[in-house]
């Protein structure tokens, strides 16, 4: 979980903190800047959201404290 | 007709019913292209549109009343994770994202790309620190988790008063895009529309509650995903992007980039027209320096946090059928929402290209004005005085600098400016209805909820009979909603201001409270009030001392940049340091309550709140 957190982080304030760095670089047309804003950061963050919800299911299972399937 | 709402034949049909609901959608909507062809007008298409729809939601909203306790509060707690999804991603799509984001983004280039990075991200928060908890607490609505995690009677009622500050102010924006939209397509003024706005949105929740606003937010999703995508397929297939514009739609961004040197984008207009704004910000080149990259972070922080303090996103995760749902549920939230934020830019783009282009037929920059203003959109949103074209240097031809136009208008108009046929922008009024009355739907009935269940039923009259509960929950509707209607019409602010403040506000009275009533084993009563009065107190008296820097607030200018959409960041600093040190200067909570937070963190066993039907 707090890996996630870092990873969110990172994503979401230092990226965008660097825009001006970043800007220069083309990323397939894009200024990088604007195309992390438009969907790199948003793409990280929904993989990341189904990620976390299949891992947090395993530690729930492997420490016997998941929910019984009816 | 008597229909089985819960039980397991009714959810394994649902992709069925949802599927001929979308068929019946996309027929309808090949239907009134048919109408457009024999020369049925525009204003007719953009009222069947409305009132088709408006139908469906309302027959939705008939079907699935209901008089029990767990179906008003917590739609039975029988939604399954995908279509939990979807509705919550209408509940949290509002009009200020489908109407005013790529508008914005149009208008003010990079900078406001916070709002979309602070929109999606905030669901990481709700993710691992809120939702799966508060599923596991049992509780019906966010003030029910702080009254019974901190006990007393007092800190339920802060609860619910910042729930209802907060709640309030975002939705009279959502009223108020519900009333514009209408006003546009019945012709009515739009005082008149604000109060047909309302009428649909309580015609959905009224009856149902919680179950009739999860079935016709995932109905509203369908509706306002297809209006919002189809006018981007259909702009990028004339422009030649291809047909899946939204990842490779780099090449037009620099095209842009390139047109704006020659165009001379940034020079400040020499005239000013109330109300309305030239383009002058770049399109993709953030400003440089420190202070613009420390402000696009902080609305991003604060979006982001406020996504994971307001109420109405929070509870819709109580109605999964279990933890391990309510964290899938999220993820696929996401993903619903995520499909219309990347496109927000993406038509943004294309929408520009489309005015600023010299080789695309609809390009009107450096046209001659006479030429201009003959355009039937122009002269439609110019005579409601949306949009303006002034000859400021006399020479007949229309520079960058002499088109003024409203931001929020230019995903109503884009099918126009881009030339598609009518019929695609009623499909875009009734997005925008969609979007409006969904979040509004959510709002109202979190407001209702906690009304009746944390203020009537738990503090004033604890021994009220379900009845009359479900009936004080209805009441309560009719009146907040009135109240939001009422505040709506007088236009106090416009949509997008409104709703950041509901963030901001949101943030500064709740997220700590409710971070460290999972977290925080120490965290206490006391501390808890100090917390959610101190933040929404601070938070307040912040945005106080910004809106008016004459008067008495003690405040000259903004503490380093952070202007009115980013006092939730003084709000929640405050709401933690109070909580802090009032927690640690006061006893802990007792043995009981620790072990409910132990409670809490495993999923397994029983809901804190006994569930009772």
């Amino acid at each position: 979980m707090v890996g996630h957190l870092i990873v969110w982080f990172v994503f979401s304030y230092l990226i965008h903190f660097l825009a001006d760095a970043l800007y220069p670089i083309n990323f397939l047309g894009w200024p990088l800047n604007y195309y992390m804003a438009a969907q790199g950061s948003l793409i990280v963050f929904v993989v990341q959201l189904f990620l976390f919800a299949k891992q947090q299911h395993a530690i729930d299972v492997k420490f016997g404290v998941a929910e019984q399937e009816e | 007709m008597k229909m089985q709402w819960e039980g397991k034949s009714f959810i394994e049909n649902l992709p069925r019913i949802y599927g001929v609901y979308t068929g019946g959608f996309v027929l309808f909507f090949i239907l009134m292209a048919v109408f457009e062809k024999f020369g049925m007008s525009a204003e007719m298409i953009g009222i069947l549109f409305l009132a088709f729809t408006l139908a469906i939601y309302a027959f939705i909203g008939i079907l699935s009343r209901t008089m029990a306790v767990e179906a008003y509060y917590v739609a039975g707690r029988s939604v399954p994770p995908v279509f939990n999804g979807m509705a919550t991603a209408a509940d949290w799509m509002s009009g200020a994202s489908f109407v005013a984001m790529a508008g914005g983004i149009f208008m003010s280039g990079y900078p406001y790309m916070a709002f979309i990075v602070g929109w999606t991200g905030g669901y990481i928060l709700v993710a691992t620190l809120m939702a799966p908890y508060l599923r596991k607490f049992g509780c019906y609505t966010v003030p029910d988790f702080i009254g019974t995690r901190y006990g007393g009677k007092f800190a339920r009622l802060c609860g619910v008063l910042v729930l209802v500050v907060a709640s309030f102010t975002y939705v009279t924006a959502q009223i108020t895009a519900t009333g514009t939209i209408a006003a546009r397509a019945f012709q009515i003024p739009f005082e008149v529309g604000v109060w047909l706005g309302l009428f649909g949105i309580l015609l959905c929740s009224m009856l149902g509650g919680m179950r009739a606003v999860t079935w016709t937010q995932v109905a509203q999703y369908i509706v306002l995903i297809v209006a919002y995508l189809i006018p981007i397929f259909w702009m990028s297939n004339k422009q030649g992007l291809g047909f899946f514009p939204q990842i490779e739609y780099g090449p037009a961004v620099a095209r842009i980039m390139e047109l704006e040197t020659q165009l001379g984008v940034g020079t400040p207009p020499a005239e000013t027209v109330a109300g309305l704004k030239a383009l002058t910000a770049l399109h993709a080149t953030p400003v440089g320096g420190w202070l613009p990259a420390w402000q696009f972070v902080t609305l991003v922080f604060c979006m982001m946090v406020g996504t994971a303090s307001l109420p109405h996103i929070l509870m819709r995760y109580f109605t999964t059928p279990s933890v391990r749902d309510a964290r899938q549920s999220v993820a696929w939230s996401l993903l619903f929402i995520f499909l219309l934020y990347f496109s927000a830019p993406c038509l943004a783009t294309l929408s520009k290209l489309q005015m600023l282009d010299p080789n695309l037929p609809t390009s009107i920059i450096g046209a001659s004005i006479d030429q201009v203003m003959s355009l039937s959109w122009i002269e439609k949103w110019g005579n409601i005085n949306l949009l303006a074209i002034r000859d400021s240097n006399a020479d007949g031809i229309l520079q960058i600098n002499e088109f003024f136009l409203n931001p929020d208008i230019i995903v109503l108009a884009t099918p126009e400016i881009a030339g598609l046929p009518y019929v695609i922008s009623g499909l875009v009024a009734a997005g925008g209805m969609a979007a409006a009355m969904s979040t509004a739907d959510g709002l109202l009935l979190a407001m209702a909820n906690a009304l009746s269940h944390d203020l009537y039923y738990k503090i004033i009259d604890p021994k009220a009979e379900t009845r009359k509960r479900l009936l004080t929950a209805r009441i309560l509707l009719l009146v907040i909603g009135a109240a939001g209607a009422g505040v709506a019409s007088l236009k106090l602010t416009g949509i997008l201001g409104a709703v950041a403040w509901a963030f901001c506000f949101a943030m500064s009275g709740l997220f700590f409270p409710l971070v460290l009533g999972v977290w925080w084993k120490r965290a206490n009563r006391p501390g808890a009030i100090a917390g959610m009065l101190g933040g929404l107190g601070a938070g307040w008296w912040y945005l106080l001392a910004v809106r008016n820097p004459e008067a008495w607030y003690g405040l000259a200018q903004p503490w380093i940049g952070l202007d009115h959409l980013r006092f939730g960041v003084v709000g929640v600093t405050a709401s933690l340091i109070f909580m802090i040190v009032v927690t640690l200067l006061t006893a802990a909570p007792d043995e009981e309550t620790q072990r409910m937070v132990d409670e809490v963190r495993i999923p397994s066993g029983d809901t804190i709140i006994p569930s009772k039907v």
